[in-house]
């Protein structure tokens, strides 16, 4: 038979759209649904963790639940805005961990209540990291793990240049100018020069909050402008390491002596005490002021479930099973590949990795001094606050003007959330 | 007197002489759909959520007027963006006009290996600027003493810099607007020697016949004048892309706590506001049409001034 070129054309044309179409329509998601061997296939996932062997254990936990098929999916890259926009849609996760959920989350319905998962072992869970996940007496995800940070100093550095370690902010601003070099700054808090990774910890360091447990602005105090104002020195003395080839969650810059002190996380600890050895110790954000204290920021991923899951009731009892019953699994995930707190007081207190040297003094400061930053602080006021610190310490800008402007941002931010209570 | 519409008359209206609109529809009608579906729907959807209260939904909640509208346009943050738009415009138009404009005439002059030097200047708009982003900001211009950029610094006795963390002075620009000048100068380049090669050469005879100087005297009063409708589009082009500016900076500048507010376009500002937590996806809709007013505006204007699709004279 023969064929005309357009006879040709009009064929592979077809066959392309019939392709496509094809292809479109029969792309395996994983959320076919019901029925993997008679269970249901539920979605769980995670952020992609640094440390070796976490993603092999959490797939084996998974492996583990006997009521459904639990598919993990491991996510590299912006994992918290990955999450908000997939739970806008059905092709979301069943099961996720989440560093939070936001207030907007839970008033957009877009979590499921979990209250009833931690009927028996709500008071075994660390209450600072618990509180931002309770909204109007609701649990909306289960801690998993305590994530704190604080300053690594390096001993050796600073008695060389005579300098105790820093226990108020003065001091320590003393410190970072007296422990800058040609070659080593005094001081890395991260590639922005802080109001990235500080966030409220200097003002609680002055005796101040971000948001009042009463739910009202908690630094519109003359104190809040004096201690950020002080940030500004460390900027303007050329004591702050910026534009190091890792940020401030990596001890890199830190433990290859391009910083003599380093804000960073406990996770950190493993990685500077296996190149550092005893050469170095931790602290917490020192006090400002009379009215100030040691200042240390906890936060915790929580497993929230997502209200758009096909499979609720058996995604409630996967996260029970995991992140309440599990304690076994729960300790292996904090302490065996990274460096976590357990978000089980009961798991914390008999964990022996917890308990000696730096690792045992960041646990305490972390369970004296730990805050956690409040629901109530919201992505709007948190960019607001965040843009003034950034003025104030690079541009040198009145921190009075500024603190105003936030929080002015703030009240209306409050005033916007409880609208909608 | 007409019959009635039957079947097979409507088929043969609707397929007209020659089967010529069946074909038509066969060969566009994909992509006519995909256009619908994933540009013009979503555009007019997002029109639409501007007038309503849509924190974390794509679905309209509350109707809010022109609420986010007066939000958006009260916010320092979503301004600042606007003046951080205006400052990289005044950098990256006229830098990339001149140096593309520059390899172009080079490139037209050599007599040997042109295709080799077009290709080589015409390579880095294959980059992704993602990679280039990194590649300026880890190896070339990252702020310690192994940085290349300060390795060079140390060669003459020169203090370090902190290139993108440094705002008096901000160097920061001088990171944006190398790595975009290395990613789309060629291109424009590529543009510029199409129109060079446009230009009559007897207009450059009749030029030395009348006692024209080589070089600036020619550039001036025949190849430049000849570019016209050339630098026009390549102006236009620079200006739209110059709005749409995102990855560079979003790759430079953002770390997993946030971005700094002194380099942000609008775009990276929407993102956050819309896509990042915020979440406000109604607000970040009025920005979005706010943009895209602000874009077509200064197109339109910025053609009508050079007089883009008037005959030449």
């Amino acid at each position: 038979m023969s064929m005309s070129r357009r006879r040709l054309l009009g064929a592979g044309g077809g066959l392309a759209l019939t392709g496509a179409l094809a292809s479109a329509c029969g792309s395996n998601t994983g959320r076919d649904g019901d029925d993997h061997a008679g269970q249901p296939v539920i979605e769980q996932w995670y952020h992609q963790y640094g440390e070796p062997g976490t993603e092999q254990a959490v797939r084996r936990y998974a492996d583990a639940f006997d009521r459904a098929n639990v598919q993990v999916q491991w996510r590299p890259g912006a994992y918290d805005q990955q999450t908000a926009a997939a739970l806008l849609t059905k092709s979301g996760p069943d099961v996720f961990e989440v560093n939070g959920p936001t207030l907007d989350q839970i008033q957009g319905g877009q979590v499921v209540d979990l209250t009833d998962l931690l009927s028996e072992a709500k008071d075994d869970f660390n209450p600072a990291v618990l509180a931002p996940k309770t909204y109007q007496g609701k649990i909306w995800a289960i801690p998993q793990v305590i994530d704190t940070q604080l300053f690594y100093y390096r001993k050796s550095m600073l008695e060389d240049a005579g300098v105790e370690p820093p226990r108020s902010l003065d001091a320590l601003i003393d410190a970072a100018k007296k422990l800058t070099t040609r070659d080593v700054k005094g001081l890395f808090l991260g590639n922005d020069g802080g109001p990235g990774v500080l966030g409220g910890t200097p003002l609680n360091a002055a005796g101040l909050t971000l948001v009042t447990e009463d739910g009202k602005v908690g630094f519109d105090d003359p104190a809040a402008a004096r201690t950020l104002g002080k940030l500004r020195q460390l900027y303007a003395e050329k004591s702050l390491l910026l534009g190091a080839p890792s940020d401030w969650s990596d001890p890199a810059a830190f433990t290859q002596g391009l910083t003599a002190m380093q804000w960073s996380g406990l996770w950190a600890l493993p990685q500077v005490k296996k190149a550092l050895g005893d050469d170095f110790g931790v602290l917490p954000f020192p006090q400002d002021g009379a009215h100030g204290a040691p200042a240390v920021p906890v936060g915790a991923y929580g497993a929230a479930v997502s209200a758009r899951s096909r499979h609720k009731a058996v995604a409630k009892a996967y996260v029970k099973w995991l992140w309440v019953e599990r304690t076994d699994y729960q300790e292996d995930f904090a302490l065996r590949y990274g460096f976590h707190i357990p978000a089980r007081i009961s798991l914390a207190t008999k964990a022996a990795k917890l308990r000696q040297g730096a690792a045992g003094e960041a646990v305490r400061y972390a369970t004296d001094h730990g805050h956690a930053e409040p629901l109530l602080w919201t992505s709007a006021s948190r960019t607001a606050y965040q843009d003034a610190l950034s003025r104030i310490i690079k541009g040198g800008a009145d921190p009075d003007g500024e603190l105003r402007s936030v929080v002015r941002k703030t009240e209306a931010e409050l005033r916007r959330v409880r609208k909608k209570n | 007197m007409r019959g009635p519409l039957t079947t097979t008359t409507l088929t043969r209206k609707l397929l007209g002489p020659q089967n010529r609109h069946l074909w038509f529809w066969i060969f566009v009608g994909p992509f006519v759909l995909g256009l619908t579906l994933f540009t013009y729907v979503p555009l007019a959807w997002s029109v639409y959520l501007s007038f309503f209260d849509a924190h974390n939904t794509v679905s309209p909640t509350e109707f809010v007027g022109f609420d986010n509208y007066t939000a958006m346009l009260g916010d320092d943050a979503f301004t600042g963006s606007l003046v951080t738009f205006l400052v990289f415009t005044a950098f990256i138009v006229p830098a990339t006009y001149v140096l593309s404009l520059a390899l172009a005439l080079m490139v037209n002059r050599l007599r040997w290996a042109q295709a080799f030097f077009r290709s080589v200047f015409f390579l880095p708009v294959a980059c992704s600027y993602v990679v280039a982003a990194l590649i300026w900001k880890m190896s070339i211009f990252n702020g310690v003493r192994f940085g290349l950029a300060n390795t060079v610094l140390d060669w003459f006795g020169a203090d370090q810099i902190a290139w993108l963390s440094t705002t008096d002075p901000p160097w920061y620009w001088l990171v944006i607007v190398t790595v975009r000048l290395w990613l789309q100068a060629g291109f424009y380049m590529v543009l510029f020697l199409a129109g060079l090669q446009r230009i009559s050469p007897r207009l450059y005879e009749a030029a030395a016949v009348d006692g024209a100087r080589p070089g600036w005297q020619v550039f001036r009063h025949i190849t430049f004048p000849q570019l016209r409708a050339t630098s026009v589009a390549v102006v236009l082009l620079l200006v739209i892309n110059a709005f749409q500016a995102f990855d560079e900076f979003y790759n430079l500048l953002s770390d997993s706590r946030g971005y700094p507010p002194y380099a942000r376009p609008p775009l990276v500002y929407l993102y956050y506001t819309a896509l990042g937590q915020g979440q406000n996806l109604g607000l970040g809709s009025a920005g979005a049409v706010i943009l895209a007013l602000i874009i077509a505006v200064v197109t339109v204007v910025q053609a009508r001034w050079f007089g883009l699709g008037r005959k030449e004279d």
